[in-house]
This record gives structure tokens, C-alpha cells and sequence, in this order.
């Protein structure tokens, strides 16, 4: 459609930018666009060196899946508030939204409190490091903590994030007509929960 | 497509569908299946959840098709990283 409008006008008109939703959630976009490479660039690092190694652990005799388990279906859940909380702004239900929003920081945090335990037990216990792994491959542990730890950060990020949208919730600075700061948390959160379902398969399961 | 602010998803539809797809991943290790089957179930799997997420919580189905394409961008560098460090890695 933007095609066929730019063909036929000289000027493309100021209602048909590539996201109506306008510059901010181009801008968010454009960041996750950049944010996937870096994500890919891990992956694709951690599968090179795991298909050659010759002594790389079985993930789920080591890691602990149950509890792997728990944290995917909470960052599923707070996926759910958060296009909740959208939905809500949208028909004009700021305290809806400030609940949803509420539920989705809650499960951000409990996220990253279970991964805190997580890496202590790791490391504590079973002795794997970054560089150091008495299961096998020392790479093992190199590229469970950058993923893991990178995705952490990214989550941190989320959590901040989203406690800033939502004080502005409660200033009521949303509307339905204008939601936009909303939408905006929502697309990078949504790609944290993406970028989880990619390291809980490539990490733990296969 | 431009995006139609009146659209109706069915939010708790796709939770479900990514809850269900997530206990068949967790179950499917148990299975006495090869490797390279579970592999593929596995992979299957996860990148359904990945559609799933970025078409209806992200939205992508309801934004242009230009903003998809630019979205698959991460994947195409991802393969072909891929294929450029496996003769490396040895």
C-alpha cells in the first residue's frame, strides 16, 4: 500500500509513515532490530562451539529444567499483562492498566530472582563459571552465562522500564489517544519473553 | 497492512498456545526419541512460540509488511553466522 502511494505522489503524505503508531515505536523497533543481531550473534557463537566440542554436557543433567520451566511460563504471563495492560489503555482503563502493568513488573522480578538462585546454585554448588565447568567443556559455562546473563540484563533493563511507564500511569499521563510510551515498553518486553523462548530450547532443552 | 486500532486478538488464545507448545518442549526431552527428531520437535516448536509472540503481541500482523520484513532481518543474519562459523569452529 505505502508503495502504491509513493509511486503515485510526488510527496509521500504525513499520515503514511511505515508505523502509524509513529517515530518512538519506529525507534523501538529499530533498537530490537539491532538487539536480535546481538542475541543471534551469541547464539550462533554458542552453536559453533557446541557442535564441535566432544565433551559437551547433556544441558538438563546439569541445569535444572523444572525450574527453567517456571521462570518461561512467568515470562509468558507477564507477556499477557502487558498486552492486557495495552488492551486496557486503549478502552480507556488507565487503572486496569496500571494493575496489568503492576503484575507484568512482578513477573519480571520474580524472573530474575529465580535466575539469582539459579546461577548461585551454579556456581556454588555444581562449580560451573565462566571459565570453568567440572561437567565438561569449559565453553559450556562461558556460554550460559553470557546468554543467560545477557538476557538478565535485558530483563533488568524491562523491569526499570516498565517501573518508569508505569509512575507515569499513575501521574495519568495515558488516554486512549495517547498510549503510545505503552505500546512501546510493550514491544521490547514481548522481545525479552521472545528472545527467553529462543534460550530456553537452545540452552536447556536440546 | 496498516494497523487497525480497532482490531480484536485473542490474547488468552495465544497464552494458551504458548502454554501448551512449552509443556510439550519440557516433555518431549523425556521421550525416548532420537536426537535429531527432538531436535526438530524442539526447534519447531520454538519458533512457533517465536511467530506466535511477534504476530499477535507484538503486533506484527496488523503493521505493515514492510515492518515484517525488517523484523526477519535478525534471522537471515542468525543462518548465515551460523554457516560461516560451523568449518571455523573446528
Amino acid at each position: 500500500m505505502n508503495q502504491a502511494i509513493s509511486a503515485t505522489a510526488e510527496i509521500e503524505p504525513a499520515e503514511s509513515p511505515l508505523i502509524p503508531g509513529g517515530s518512538g515505536k519506529l525507534g523501538m523497533w529499530i533498537f530490537l532490530v539491532g538487539d536480535a543481531m546481538g542475541f543471534g550473534c551469541l547464539l550462533a557463537a554458542y552453536g559453533a562451539l557446541r557442535f564441535y566440542s566432544d565433551n559437551w554436557p547433556k544441558p538438563m543433567d546439569v541445569l535444572g529444567i523444572q525450574l527453567t520451566a517456571v521462570m518461561t511460563f512467568l515470562l509468558i504471563c507477564s507477556s499477557l499483562t502487558m498486552v492486557k495492560a495495552l488492551a486496557a489503555i486503549r478502552m480507556g482503563r488507565p487503572k486496569a492498566m496500571r494493575n496489568f502493568l503492576l503484575l507484568t513488573i512482578l513477573g519480571g522480578t520474580l524472573f530474575l530472582g529465580i535466575q539469582a538462585y539459579e546461577w548461585t546454585h551454579l556456581i556454588e554448588i555444581k562449580h560451573i563459571t565462566l571459565t570453568g565447568n567440572p561437567y565438561g567443556s569449559v565453553f559450556f559455562g562461558t556460554t550460559f552465562y553470557l546468554l543467560t546473563g545477557f538476557h538478565g540484563a535485558h530483563v533488568t533493563s524491562g523491569v526499570i522500564y516498565l517501573t518508569y511507564i508505569l509512575i507515569q500511569g499513575l501521574r495519568g499521563k495515558f488516554s486512549p489517544a495517547r498510549h503510545g510510551p505503552v505500546e512501546i515498553v510493550g514491544l521490547y518486553w514481548h522481545f525479552v519473553d521472545l528472545v527467553w523462548i529462543l534460550i530456553f530450547t537452545f540452552v536447556y532443552l536440546l | 497492512m496498516a494497523e487497525k486500532e480497532g482490531h480484536q486478538t485473542n490474547y488468552m488464545g495465544v497464552f494458551w498456545w504458548l502454554l501448551i507448545l512449552t509443556v510439550l518442549e519440557v516433555s518431549v526431552v523425556y521421550l525416548p526419541l532420537g536426537r535429531l527428531v527432538v531436535g526438530v520437535l524442539l526447534v519447531g516448536m520454538a519458533l512457533s512460540k517465536v511467530t506466535l509472540v511477534a504476530l499477535y503481541f507484538m503486533h506484527l500482523r496488523f503493521e505493515k509488511l514492510t515492518l515484517g520484513l525488517i523484523a526477519l532481518t535478525p534471522l537471515v543474519l542468525c543462518v548465515f553466522l551460523t554457516l560461516m562459523l560451523l568449518p571455523d569452529a573446528s
